[in-house]
């Protein structure tokens, strides 16, 4: 399937719940709200035309300030997204979901349960923008240390800010041990 | 009471090691804390981030030309393909097509990537394991191709090497043949040091069901890569969403079947073969012609342009100073890089800079399985293990 017959595909099942379409370059992909997002990737997953059953990335973006071509015409009402990254191996095709994530909410369900691989990533986008996964076992900085304040990659986090450490270092050594 | 009610009445507690962030055997500053019943580690855990440096920020306050050298910074062990792989996304979100002799040229450079990557890995993860002469044939042969980089571009270890549209610089002259005989001796002193390790018993001793990565776990985790291969998925972009002409080379996907230490090794070993056989037909069948685009938005203007016209020099510096603009969108761009797949997720906002820049490291993914399946074996085994998984501590912290 082309990535945007998956996106007809959607569409047609979610109807009004998808916030957003996007078609570029021949990649598409579809915003949905975060509460539809397990329902969507379980469906992506399992269905056997789709078969989106590798997630590849999870990654952040922080939209504050976004003015697109240089002007500020972008309508979203959002200012975060974290993207999903999907790839079926069986059928060689991806796409991409988009969770539209509202500054004030700031929360995402977990899908750790659903891939291994999103327990890294997931606490890699709380550490870098601040956004909570429901659900999450270990939800902990993964980047950053413990005592560093604010989320580097959000937009309004100054690229020359340092910060001094409040704690001794040798306190900062994680006692939390997440054991696998 | 008898000795053994004795003994087993001594109270024990589990032992906790800290292995890292900074020791000989990780390689790099990764930090794994174990627990042990004796020598077996029966819970595991891994910390990253010890080499965090705001890559993706940084890359968000630079023209997109400029993320070129960084991107080569993510996995040191064969850098080329990381700023070739940059490239391919940037001309992506541009939507260019790169000339057909570029095109082999990234081919040509990208596989020595996966070569010396690959040497660095079998080389320092047999010496982890107790077999030094290996890593003296390996890196003998990093350093010739080391040495044909040098000769390609100026630069041994950080080439910078490929442009967005194309490369910087084209072949000088015998250098391809040059690569060919460079290729053909190294695969015989790869064969000398297959001969030495594949049915050596001690190798195999330490190697054999160490670390094995299960099929399920690698997919639950997104592990690509050799580490995927070796537990018997056949799965490698080079084939099934081809990029800068790979569909036109003939070569196999070597896999193994039990995703262990040892199956990590050889298909190793084996990938090095196939990287010769793609840069024979490559350099075999590269055409002429240019080696950048010609569109004067992408490409700066030859130097003679420059100095001798106005229109030259003003477009030399309207791209330097102004940047490189691809229209607002994003992509997602994936390539098969020496430990899997490297993704870059891209948003553009229109303007020279990146507003986003989601780097998807091979490392962090092949890592995340790490603490799972060392758990249960000894200590040694599971930096046996980690060698075989070559972990990048440039990229998975980034």
């Amino acid at each position: 399937m082309t990535e945007r017959e998956i996106m007809d595909r959607v569409t047609a099942r979610l109807g009004s719940r998808v916030l957003a379409t996007y078609e570029f370059r021949g990649q598409c992909a579809v915003t949905i709200r975060p509460a539809d997002l397990r329902e969507l990737l379980a469906w992506l997953r399992d269905d056997p035309d789709t078969n989106l059953e590798w997630l590849i990335d999870v990654g952040g973006v922080d939209y504050l300030g976004y003015a697109p071509g240089g002007h500020d015409d972008d309508d979203r009402e959002w200012r975060f997204e974290v993207a999903y990254q999907l790839y079926s191996m069986s059928k060689n095709h991806r796409f991409r979901v988009k969770v539209a994530v509202k500054e004030t909410e700031c929360e995402v369900p977990s899908i750790w349960d659903m891939w291994g691989m999103a327990n890294w990533m997931e606490r890699e986008v709380w550490d870098l923008f601040g956004i909570k996964f429901a659900g999450h076992p270990n939800l902990r900085r993964i980047m950053c240390h413990d005592d560093f304040q604010g989320h580097a990659l959000r937009k309004d986090y100054p690229i020359n800010k340092r910060q001094k450490l409040t704690v001794p270092a040798e306190n900062l050594l994680c006692e939390k041990v997440e054991w696998a | 009471m008898s000795d053994q009610t004795q003994v087993n009445a001594i109270p024990t507690d589990l032992l906790t090691l800290n292995i890292g962030p900074s020791h000989p055997a990780t390689h790099g500053t990764l930090r794994i804390q174990v627990q042990l019943d004796g020598e077996t580690i029966v819970n595991s855990g891994c910390e990253i981030g010890y080499l965090h440096r705001g890559y993706e920020k940084q890359c968000e306050t630079v023209f997109y030309q400029i993320v070129i050298p960084y991107a080569e910074r993510l996995n040191y062990m064969g850098p080329v393909h990381n700023s070739n792989a940059w490239c391919h996304a940037c001309e992506l979100l541009l939507g260019i097509e790169i000339p057909a002799r570029a095109q082999a040229l990234r081919v040509i450079t990208s596989e020595m990537g996966r070569i010396i990557d690959h040497c660095v890995c079998i080389g320092t993860n047999l010496v982890d394991i107790g077999a030094l002469t290996n890593f003296w044939y390996m890196y003998n042969y990093r350093e010739k191709i080391y040495d044909l980089y040098e000769e390609l571009c100026g630069a041994r270890m950080m080439v910078n090497y490929p442009r967005i549209g194309g490369v910087s610089l084209d072949a000088p002259d015998g250098w391809l043949e040059k690569v060919k005989r460079t290729i053909d001796e190294m695969a015989e002193a790869v064969g000398d040091v297959q001969k030495l390790v594949e049915r050596n018993r001690i190798f195999m001793d330490r190697t054999i069901g160490v670390g094995a990565i299960s099929r399920e776990l690698a997919l639950s985790h997104g592990v690509t890569g050799p580490c995927l291969r070796a537990a018997g998925v056949a799965h490698d972009l080079r084939k099934a969403q081809p990029y800068w002409g790979y569909e036109k080379y003939k070569f196999e996907i070597p896999t193994a079947e039990h995703g262990d230490t040892y199956d990590r090794t050889i298909v190793r070993f084996q990938e090095m073969y196939e990287s010769c056989k793609i840069i024979h037909q490559a350099i075999d069948s590269i055409p002429g012609g240019p080696v950048m685009v010609s569109d004067h938005l992408v490409a700066l203007p030859a130097k003679d342009k420059v100095y001798n016209t106005m229109e030259g020099l003003i477009n030399h510096f309207k791209l330097i100073m102004h940047g490189i603009q691809p229209p607002p969108g994003e992509i997602y761009s994936a390539t098969e890089g020496g430990n899997g797949e490297i993704g870059f997720y891209i948003v553009s906002d229109g303007g020279p800079k990146p507003w986003r820049v989601r780097i998807r490291p091979p490392c962090f993914a092949n890592y995340s399985v790490f603490p799972k399946v060392i758990q249960g074996q000894m200590v040694a085994d599971a930096i046996a293990a980690l060698g075989s998984i070559n972990i990048i501590a440039g990229e998975l912290d980034r």
